[in-house]
This record gives structure tokens, sequence and C-alpha cells, in this order.
């Protein structure tokens, strides 16, 4: 199907009915229990599974396939983000030309980047990526306040020109970003006893947006210039003994994987239109990294598990405090109940960065090809075979 | 590339998958209406608090908690009434809000816009709340009260001193007791006239984002006004940590007189530099060189240690003062955490009663009726005496305080002393001159 072999294809279909059933698996818990603080599947934090999914694909196209690790991704996000508002100030709020200039604005940033840091490789080029990316969160954060809104971000106001459509809503208030109509803040409910479920006209968006995404990572992933870019990453000098010059590939890889941060900032923009500068900051940069290797760098699904494990535990575990764990343990006597709660309580909260960093060494040094191994032992375990070729899940890159 | 096969039957499942997905948002567009956002059900409401937890203001933070756990206490009936004993309004009764008993969330804001817009948006979505309160940056305040206007909830900003929130980037669904740089510089200019002389020069270190900006502004007008030539306005960026090269040219300019647009441990570093390098030793233009902070608190005075002794600043509240609500509050806050609170907990103290005396005013939840009820609201009782609430850019009204350094502190909190109450009708401008547009109430869906 869609010119794909069946074990992709197979795979795409996975994802398409995970992304399409995620607000019935992602609120597993009945509204109001107890366990209802572990339940994911509210509009915003499913929007973020998915956007920063196609982040985390298309840097897996740079980092998983030539093996070029940028430390300034999060620049192309940040462009996005601004591209998209602007637009939205300027044209109207439809996201559809949002979308298309952002992913320009990005490609062109990307380019220009690209040609001057893949004259270097290895922590060079790094580095190079990294001073970029702060170069511009700087610029973004205080000489340029004027296009990028400074410290406090840029922001849609009623006095905006929106030449295509009109500048407020007949309520008098700023409209917000649609889709031909279809406003991406629009949710339904569907209540089954004590479950509800929410479905979010935003969330469906990107996440169509997201399979499209990882449909063409799959075919860059199976495609002759695919093949091109392990072979940069494996061995570039004999690549270049060979007589191939490996740099138009490596900066076509940067361009793609740029355009893709730049949708995924867009689509930022789009489910909630405001663009900081923090989006920007290495910090942000780091964190795509850690998606990809912790999901399984190479491997097709693996960044968008790794998103999806860190932007959880970013909004899910850090709303935890400490009167939730005392009404948790109320059961226990005193004396242990408050003991329990001593011990786990610098991992929830905002210490949710030390069992981020916890699972994260755990999965660098006993599941090296992160969580994707983890899927593929424990489905070994199953079958009961030795190590083995037919997993339909993963194609590492090396 | 591998080959694309185009055959009816691949058409025809294309083109039914991708019919599917279009239609589905369309399907699902039809939103329920309550009447308004997260319309409480059940016998409890839910307030999100959502301050910063991490990052540089995470001591402001901490106390900001501390100050809506009291105030959720006293709503419930708890504790011993706090300032519901000394408000000028006497709807609330210790019994929740409108009969419902009020719970919370806390979420953390990290002083980033992004990561407080998030934690806002879970708060609204996965938890249900109907009103969004806290924050310690200007930023932060305008990017979540954006978001409450959108999502159709009432915003009550905690610490957040910039113009713009209830200026340029002002929403009608959001609300700020707290002063801000413009009262800042109207109140500070004339006791620096009064003590400094009206001919000096002054040199201004900025933080380089927003608040800075509008602090700057504020001060180098209202000092100008009365006579003080601007020298030369410095911006710092926001992660510095060490001032000394940023000092250093202060002395060389010829100015007498350093302004620190500066807050939290920005300011605390800065103090301390200029500080250490002897510039208030120093005689320039046959004059004491002086330094000015234009907004102090008493956790930043904490900071910066002995350095503070004798320099000037604004405050929104300090907890020495003698009416009969500041007592009372400073005596509930002591009696439940053992210290007195600061100006930060204060203000997010009052922002969450005077949003649910508004609903109890009010009979409803609904923003709309609860940001009718606030307009033009006016109190007492609640600390800084006769307060209004403005209708036209939902700032609130009040005398601002100004401070100095304590000389000899008696504990580790008695470091700042007032100075002088300025009345508020000094501090009062017309709400136009910052531009920008409230717009209309947004109940959401």
């Amino acid at each position: 199907m869609f010119g794909l072999e069946k074990k992709d294809a197979s795979l795409l279909i996975l994802v398409a009915v995970l992304t399409i059933f995620a607000p019935f698996i992602l609120n597993p818990f009945p509204d109001g229990s107890a366990l209802a603080q572990f339940n994911a599947g509210y509009p915003d934090l499913m929007q973020r599974f998915v956007i920063f999914g196609i982040f985390a694909i298309g840097f897996n196209i740079l980092f998983g396939l030539t093996g070029y690790l940028s430390f300034g991704h999060a620049a192309f996000l940040g462009i996005g983000s601004y591209a998209a508002v602007w637009m939205f100030k300027l044209l109207s709020m439809n996201v559809i030309p949002a979308i298309i200039l952002a992913v320009i604005m990005s490609g062109l940033f990307a380019l220009l980047i690209g040609y001057i840091s893949l004259r270097r490789s290895g922590i060079y080029f790094s580095i190079l990526t990294l001073a970029f990316a702060q170069m511009m969160f700087a610029l973004a954060y205080s000489v340029l306040t004027p296009i990028t809104g400074g410290e406090t971000g840029l922001q849609l106001a009623l006095d905006d020109p929106r030449i295509l459509s009109m500048a407020s809503s007949t309520d008098g208030n700023i409209p917000v970003p649609s889709l031909f109509g279809m406003e991406m803040r629009d949710s339904t409910q569907l209540t089954v006893g004590a479950w509800k479920f929410t479905f979010n006209v935003g969330y469906y968006f990107c996440s169509v947006i997201m399979l499209v995404a990882f449909y063409i990572a799959i075919r860059i992933f199976r495609s002759p210039f695919g093949l091109m870019l392990r072979a940069v990453k494996s061995n570039q000098q004999r690549l270049n003994y060979t007589g191939l010059n490996p740099r138009p590939y490596t900066l076509a890889a940067f361009v793609i994987s740029g355009m893709y941060a730049g949708l995924a900032g867009a689509l930022m923009a789009s489910m909630d239109p405001l663009a900081g500068a923090e989006r920007m900051f290495w910090t942000a940069s780091g964190e795509v990294v850690l998606m990809t290797i912790l999901g399984g760098a190479g491997t097709l699904i693996g960044p968008v598990l790794g998103a999806g494990a860190i932007k959880y535990m970013e909004n899910i575990l850090s709303k935890i405090n400490g009167d939730i764990l005392h009404t948790w343990f109320a059961f226990l006597p005193d004396g242990l109940e408050d003991f329990i709660v001593t011990i786990i309580y610098p991992f929830i909260g905002k210490g949710w960065h030390l069992t981020l960093g916890i699972i994260f060494m755990l999965v660098v040094i006993f599941l090296p090809g992160g969580l994707v191994e983890g899927g593929q032992r424990i489905m070994q375990k199953l079958r009961g075979k030795s190590a083995d070729t037919d997993s339909a899940k993963t194609e590492p890159a090396e | 590339m591998s080959k694309l096969n185009l055959t009816r039957r691949g058409v025809i499942q294309t083109g039914a998958v991708a019919g599917a997905g279009l239609a589905l948002p369309t399907y699902l567009s039809a939103a329920g209406h309550e009447g308004f956002t997260n319309a409480p059900t059940g016998s409890t409401v839910t307030f999100g608090f959502n301050v910063p937890q991490t990052g540089a203001y995470a001591d402001e933070g901490a106390d900001e908690l501390r100050a809506y756990e009291l105030a959720v206490e006293h709503l419930n009936g708890g504790g011993d009434g706090g300032l519901m004993n000394t408000f000028s309004s006497k709807a609330l009764e210790g019994t929740g809000i409108l009969g419902k008993k009020v719970e919370y969330v806390t979420g953390d804001t990290q002083t980033k816009s992004d990561a407080a817009r998030a934690s806002a948006k879970s708060m609204i979505e996965k938890d249900g709340a109907v009103m969004i309160t806290g924050g310690s940056s200007s930023g932060v305040a305008v990017a979540v009260q954006a978001l409450c206007q959108e999502a159709g909830v009432i915003f009550m900003a905690g610490l957040t001193h910039s113009n713009d929130t209830t200026g340029k980037d002002k929403k009608a669904n959001g609300f700020r007791h707290f002063f801000n740089s413009y009262m800042s510089g109207a109140a500070l200019a004339p006791i620096l006239g009064k003590n400094y002389g009206t001919d000096r020069k002054a040199y201004h270190l900025t933080a380089d984002y927003n608040w800075g900006y509008t602090t700057e502004e504020a001060v180098r007008t209202s000092t100008e006004a009365m006579g003080w030539e601007t020298v030369a306005a410095v911006k710092t960026p926001l992660t510095q940590t060490d001032f000394s090269s940023y000092i250093a040219p202060v002395l060389q300019s010829g100015a007498d007189v350093l302004v620190l647009n500066h807050y939290g441990g920005n300011m605390v570093n800065s103090l301390t530099n200029a500080v250490q390098f002897g510039l208030r030793e120093k005689q320039v233009n046959g004059k004491n060189f002086e330094i000015v902070v234009p907004l102090y608190s008493r956790l930043m005075a904490k900071g910066a240690g002995a350095n503070v002794k004798g320099i000037f600043g604004s405050t929104n509240w300090h907890w020495s003062l003698q009416d009969e609500g500041s007592k009372q509050f400073v005596k509930s806050f002591g009696e439940k955490y053992g210290f007195p609170p600061s100006q930060a907990a204060h203000t997010c103290y009052v922002q969450a009663m005077l949003y649910a005396d508004a609903v109890q005013r009010a009979g409803s939840f609904n923003p709309c009726a609860v940001a009718e009820a606030l307009e033009d609201f006016e109190f007492d009782g609640m600390g800084n005496g006769k307060t209004l609430y403005r209708a036209e850019d939902h700032q609130c009204f009040k005398d601002v305080l100004v401070v100095k350094g304590k000389e000899n502190p008696t504990s580790e909190f008695d470091l700042l002393e007032i100075v002088e109450v300025t009345p508020v009708g000094q501090v009062t401008y017309d709400a136009s001159i910052f531009g920008g547009e409230l717009g209309t109430c947004n109940p959401g869906a």
C-alpha cells in the first residue's frame, strides 16, 4: 500500500490506529478516580505528543541516518513558530498558509546554517549548530524584540491586520486558529460510564500531518537517498574515496529535518497562537536529542515513542504534589506513610527531571537501542526465539 | 525511489482513508455548550495555582503557593478566616464559594511562557479549573492571560510589575492587583528629588526583557520630568550573574546615581557588585554617589544582605504595615508558616479572595459575570487601604509604598523600612496611555 513494503505498511497502519484511538488509549482510568492523575488523554498533551513526534521524526532523519548530531534543532522549531504566528497576524487565522510559510522559512534557515555547519563533522558540527541556535535565541530574546516579541513572546492582538479575514471575531475577541472554519480548539466529549473521552479537532489535524510526515520519513529511509545517508554514517571517508561528494546529501538531510522542525513549530503555534523564545533555547534542542535516543535512534518509531515518554513525564509526573501522594498512601500507618512519601517526593513534582535522568541512564546502559530495543526483546521473549531479523517494528540504521 | 503503483483498488482505498480523515474533525466539531468553560457541576470548584516552582523565581513561587493554600483554607472555613475579617465586602461566609468547597491544582510555570501555558492548559482541559492565578514574571503573566482569554476562564495575575500586563497586552478576562512600573516611577521620583536633589545624572542598568524596558522608561520619564539627566541606559542579559563589567564604566560616565532595573537574583548580584566596587563611598560631581532599585521585595533584600542599607525603592506591600488588614494577614500567615509573608504572597492571597468575593456577589462562576463584579469594584481592608479595580484596564489603584533598606535590622525579616506611603492620586494615570485593547469578556464554550 502507498508504495511501501508490507512490514512498513503495517507499521504505518499501527501508528495510524494508535493515533486515531489515542483519546481512548490515553484515558484508561475513570474520571474522578485516584488514578485519573495518570490520564494523559486531554487535548493539550495529546497535541504535544504528535507535534514533538514530528519534531523527533525529523531530527532522526538527520541524526539517525547520517549520524550528524545537531544540537541546535530547536532554532528551527522557533523559526517555524514565529513564521506561523506572523501569518496569523498578517494574513488570516487559517493554519494552512501559516504552516506553508513556517516550513519554507525554517528550510531557508536550515540551508544557511547547514551550509556552514556541515563543513565540519563530529563534535565540531554539534558545537557549530549549538552556537547558531544560541545566537538565534539571543536575537529573538532581545535584539529582535520588534519581530519576536522578546521575552513576552509573539502574540496576536486585536488590531492586527489579518487582511484575508476579519481582525476580530463577532464577539469582539481575537479569532482562534482554524482550518476553513473548523476551530482547532473545538472538542467534543464522549462519556461512557465513569470514563470521559475528549476528541479535539486540533489533535486530529496534527495526527493527520504526523502520519503524512511519518510516511515521508519511511519513504526516505527506504530510498536510495536514505541508503546514501547511511553510507555517510557508516564510513564517510570510504564514500569520499569512491568519488562521491557526501555534502549535498547531508545538506539535503539537514534541510529536510529543519523543515520537519519548522512544521512542528507551526503546529505548536496553530494549537496555541504564541511563539516564545524559550522554545529555541539549547535545553529544547537537547530535549529532542533525548527523545530520539530514549526511543531508539535510527529506528522509525523510536523517536515518536521517546517524544511521548518525555512529554508524558513533563506534564503528568510534574503535576503530582505532596498532598496527592499523601492521599494515595493514606491507608498506611502514619509513620510508614510519611516515610514512603518522603522517599518518593524527590522524584515527582518539580523533581521530574530526576526521574527522567534515571530512566535515561537505565535505557542508555541496558537498552542502547532505546525503548524500541526493549520492545523487541520483550517480543522475542514472548515468541521464545533467539535474536532474529524478523521485527516488523524497526530497521536499525546500521 | 520505490515505484508508485497506481491501481484502481489502491486509489479507492487511499481516497476512502483520506476522506474519513478529513470528515472526522467535522463530525467532532459539534462541541458541547454549557454556557461557559468548566462550569462547576459537583459540590466542589477547582482553582489553578500556576506558580514558578523551579528557576530564578522559585522563592517567590513557593511563597505564593503558601498564600494560596492559606486562602483556600480560609475560604472553606478553616483557620482564623484571615482577611475575610477585615475585608470591606462581607459576601464570603467561610462556606466555600456559592456553597461549593474550594479545591485546587498546582503547576510549575518554570518562569517560561511555553511551560506556563502548557501547565495552565492542562489545568483547564484536564482538571477543569475555572480560574487560573499566580506567576512571578510579566512575560508569563501576559502569556497566560492571553491563554485564559482564549479558553474563557478568569486570570488573576500574581506578581507582575510590567506596564504591559494591564497596558498594551490587557485582556478582558485578566485582572491585576499588583502595581506597575509607571506607579513605581511616579511614587519614587518625588522622594528621590527630595533626598538627592533635582540636578542628578542617572545611569541605568536594565534587565534585557519586557519588564526591564517598561521600568526603565517609567523611572526615566518621571525623573527627567523633575530635572534629572539620563547619562546612559545599558541592557544586561537576564541570565547574567556577574555584573562587574557593567559596573566599571559607570564611574567613567560622570553619572552620580545608578538605577538598577533588575529583579530577583539579577538585582541581588548587580547590587552586590556595585557595593563591592565601592560606588557608594564615591563622590561624583561633588555629591555622594547613590543607588536606586525601582522594585524591591523582601526576598531580594534578604539575598543582598547588608548591601541594601539606605537604598530606595518601591514595593506593593510590606508586612510591617500597621493597618488592620495587614496585621491580620501577617498574623494568619505567621501562625501557619512561622514567618511573615512576602509581597508576592500578599498579592496572590488577595487575588484569590477578590475572585471568590466577586463570584459570591455575582452569584455565578461565569467569567463575564465575575468580570462585571470586579470592574470598578472598590474595597478596603486588604492591606493597601482603599483600592479600586479600574474597569478600563482591570488594574488595581491603591497607595504605593516607597521603602528604604533598613540601617539597623532587628531580625532577618525586618530589612525594609517604609519611607512614604504615596497616595493613590499621585500614581493614577489615564488608561489609554499604553495602548492595547481590552476586548470583550469570553465565557468560552
